[in-house]
């Protein structure tokens, strides 16, 4: 890990500001980092360059925040902008910078001039050149410290009217990310939640706030995604009725899944995409049903409570386990079962009389952990289960935090909460404690996070 | 049909045998005879013309009582009915986060069972609802526990568990919008209402 190396290097001896500022462009810093080690200067530096044409201004502004938002990376801004990249001199003058024959003399596409030690200098470990040619934009990253071009990466984007337009940036980004660190970005994903009754999406980004669905009479509670991105589930809500449905993400058809006769919610996809499971509340408490997709029937009880009521249903990514909420301790607590529904045991441990309920479990997709919220003094906080060891650490403490859903990525977590003031939706990176607010609408409910969504997309339901 | 056949012209050879008897005496008293009958006809008819009057003067004279007793009597039973059917809709509370009777509300529920044994048309509905504290999918689980509890109080008090539906609104319908603990307790609730045979309620 050269790059940290340097970075600590610089942090310590040359540029302290940009290292430590990073953190903070955000502005939101309130968060709690409770349970977080946060290494300052560990993370490569990345400096986006700028361009004297405007046409790529736009896909360069979302770019920016689409690494930024990854939390993988310190952003680097260049002072003074154009003057610093084109004038070789600077170089010279900027203190710590190597000036070595072979970072100069590198050209690779658009490259050629690059100041790879002052990027150096500056802390970056990547550089990030974007041109137009053509209809094609491309994407060149440089490795600054090894003075030569990492990649080169080219996109047909749509025009920046069209729908597509933010979502094509998006997954630009992500390769990005996966092109200097191996890991794929979670920019191109969508959050779905709701407010007033009615279902709404939101980029990653918080751009593309969007009204999806809303039922004249019913309320849309439970939105979820199935793996591939393509489907979401979720439920209607009325007089005590829930009926759940299945929709397709691109096209906005949809079927019911059950008749609305009883009260079934919490609908989640079963990893392989056959199976819907829920719970459903009749007389004789709630329990978690599954019902098979593909073929249409085969409704299956996979808890029997009878005295307890067991519910909202998480799969683990390889769909052997299932996390689910049981009150068979008395108040509500995480516990799991494997798929069919045996071997039924505690998952999150809690000390009786004293830990408060525990709900909304929701399962890593690298199926490490498991988020859930608790209730702490009277208020909702958002914990992480670790799977392996089968200890839980508390994520939040600023107000009231509940119902968190995973990125793709498995670092961060979106959740809402009352922080603000007004219930919103917020975005925290496990790995530096870092918490944006992601949408500034109040009264939303019950977010759940896309998967990588697939490129065939079409607009939006 | 032959013998009243023969009475009859027995009859009519009798009179001819009178007739011929060449008494005159029956033949004025005849037409005297006849006027009187004309007369009492015609009085018997104007008297039962007002009889028959005067019975349906009677006749629609008691059924307006009638109808009167009714309407007055289902008035009163119209105001018992609401103040019944207003017992029946008391709500029961419940604890943060519980869904047992609290020993406050079991005189409540006692009530609606005397209700129901009193009236057995009567079908109910009870309606489970949670404050905003609890979380979202949760309370939809315990506002069904919460309706279930207040059944099986009325169920083990002897009332058929058929006449009793049971429905949850989790929090999606708070009474009081409110954020503090009064709010809180109001929406912590069952609500009972009557889904067929409230139309005339009698007293426990």
């Amino acid at each position: 890990m050269c790059w940290a190396a340097v970075g600590c290097l610089l942090t310590l001896s040359v540029l302290p500001s940009f290292r430590l500022s990073a953190q903070d462009t955000s502005a939101i810093d309130r968060g709690v980092r409770i349970g977080i080690v946060y290494r300052p200067g560990v993370r490569p530096g990345v400096v986006l360059l700028p361009d004297r044409s405007t046409a790529l201004d736009s896909v360069r502004a979302i770019l920016a925040r689409d690494l930024d938002y990854s939390d993988r990376f310190e952003l680097i801004t260049l002072p003074g902008g154009d003057s610093i990249r084109v004038s070789a001199p600077a170089a010279a003058r900027a203190p710590g910078a190597r000036t070595t024959a072979g970072a100069r003399a590198h050209t690779g596409g658009e490259a050629a001039g690059l100041n790879y030690p002052l990027y150096q200098a500056l802390g970056a470990d990547f550089a990030i050149a974007l041109a137009a040619v053509r209809d094609t934009t491309q994407v060149t990253i440089h490795d600054v410290t090894a003075g030569a071009v990492r990649r080169l990466l080219k996109a047909r984007l749509p025009t920046a009217t069209s729908s597509q337009f933010r979502m094509a940036v998006h997954r630009l980004a992500d390769k990005i990310v996966e092109a200097t660190l191996g890991t794929a970005g979670t920019a191109a994903t969508r959050v779905l939640f709701v407010m007033d009754g009615k279902l709404y999406q939101i980029d990653s980004d918080g751009a593309g706030f969007k009204e999806i669905l809303s039922t004249k009479g019913r309320a849309i509670l439970s939105p979820v995604w199935d793996r591939d991105g393509r489907r979401i589930a979720y439920m209607e809500f009325w007089s005590g009725h829930g009926q759940l449905f299945v929709q397709d993400a691109a096209t906005g058809r949809r079927r019911a899944v059950t008749d609305g006769a009883t009260l079934d919610f919490t609908p989640v996809f079963s990893p392989d995409g056959k199976g819907l499971t829920f719970s459903r509340a009749i007389e004789e408490g709630t329990d978690v049903y599954t019902f098979n997709l593909r073929d249409n029937c085969c409704l299956q009880r996979l808890t029997v409570g009878r005295f307890s009521d067991n519910l909202s249903p998480a799969y683990s990514p390889d769909g052997q386990r299932i996390a689910f909420v049981s009150t068979r301790p008395g108040l509500p607590q995480i516990y799991v079962m494997a798929a069919d529904g045996t071997d039924e045991q505690l998952f999150a441990p809690f000390d009786y009389g004293v830990t408060g309920s525990s709900n909304a479990p929701d399962w890593s997709p690298d199926g490490q952990s498991v988020a859930f919220h608790r209730d702490v003094a009277g208020t909702l906080q958002v914990f992480v289960l670790d799977v392996r060891t089968r200890t839980v650490r508390q994520l939040t403490s600023l107000g009231r935090n509940e119902d968190p859903t995973w990125a793709p990525d498995s670092r961060h977590v979106a959740f809402v909460s009352d922080r603000s003031g007004y219930r919103q939706l917020w975005v925290i990176d496990m790995e530096t404690g870092r918490i944006r607010p992601l949408l500034q609408q109040s009264g939303v409910r019950l977010p759940a996070w896309s998967p990588r969504l697939p490129e065939t997309e079409q607009s939006t339901p | 049909m032959t013998r009243p056949l023969l009475l009859v012209l027995a009859g009519l050879v009798t009179a001819g045998v009178v007739a011929c008897g060449g008494n005159p005496q029956p033949a004025t008293p005849a037409p005297q005879a006849n006027a009187d009958s004309i007369a009492a006809a015609e009085k018997a008819r104007q008297d039962s013309i007002a009889a028959a009057e005067a019975a349906a003067r009677a006749r629609e004279e008691a059924e307006r009582v009638a109808r009167q007793r009714t309407a007055d009597s289902l008035a009163a039973l119209g105001r018992g009915t609401e103040a019944v059917r207003t017992m029946l809709a008391t709500m029961i509370h419940f604890d943060f986060d519980k869904s047992n009777i609290r020993s406050d509300d079991a005189g409540t529920l006692d009530q609606k069972v005397g209700i129901l044994q009193a009236n057995s048309n009567a079908h109910i509905r009870i309606a489970g609802h949670c404050d905003e504290r609890g979380s979202d999918e949760y309370n939809l689980a315990l506002g069904n526990r919460r309706a279930t509890a207040a059944k099986q109080y009325l169920v083990s008090h002897g009332i058929d568990g058929g006449r009793i539906e049971t429905q949850s609104f989790g929090k999606e319908r708070p009474l009081d919008p409110g954020h503090n603990e009064e709010a809180w307790s109001k929406n912590r609730r069952d609500e009972f209402d009557i889904t067929s045979g409230g139309d005339a309620l009698r007293q426990p």
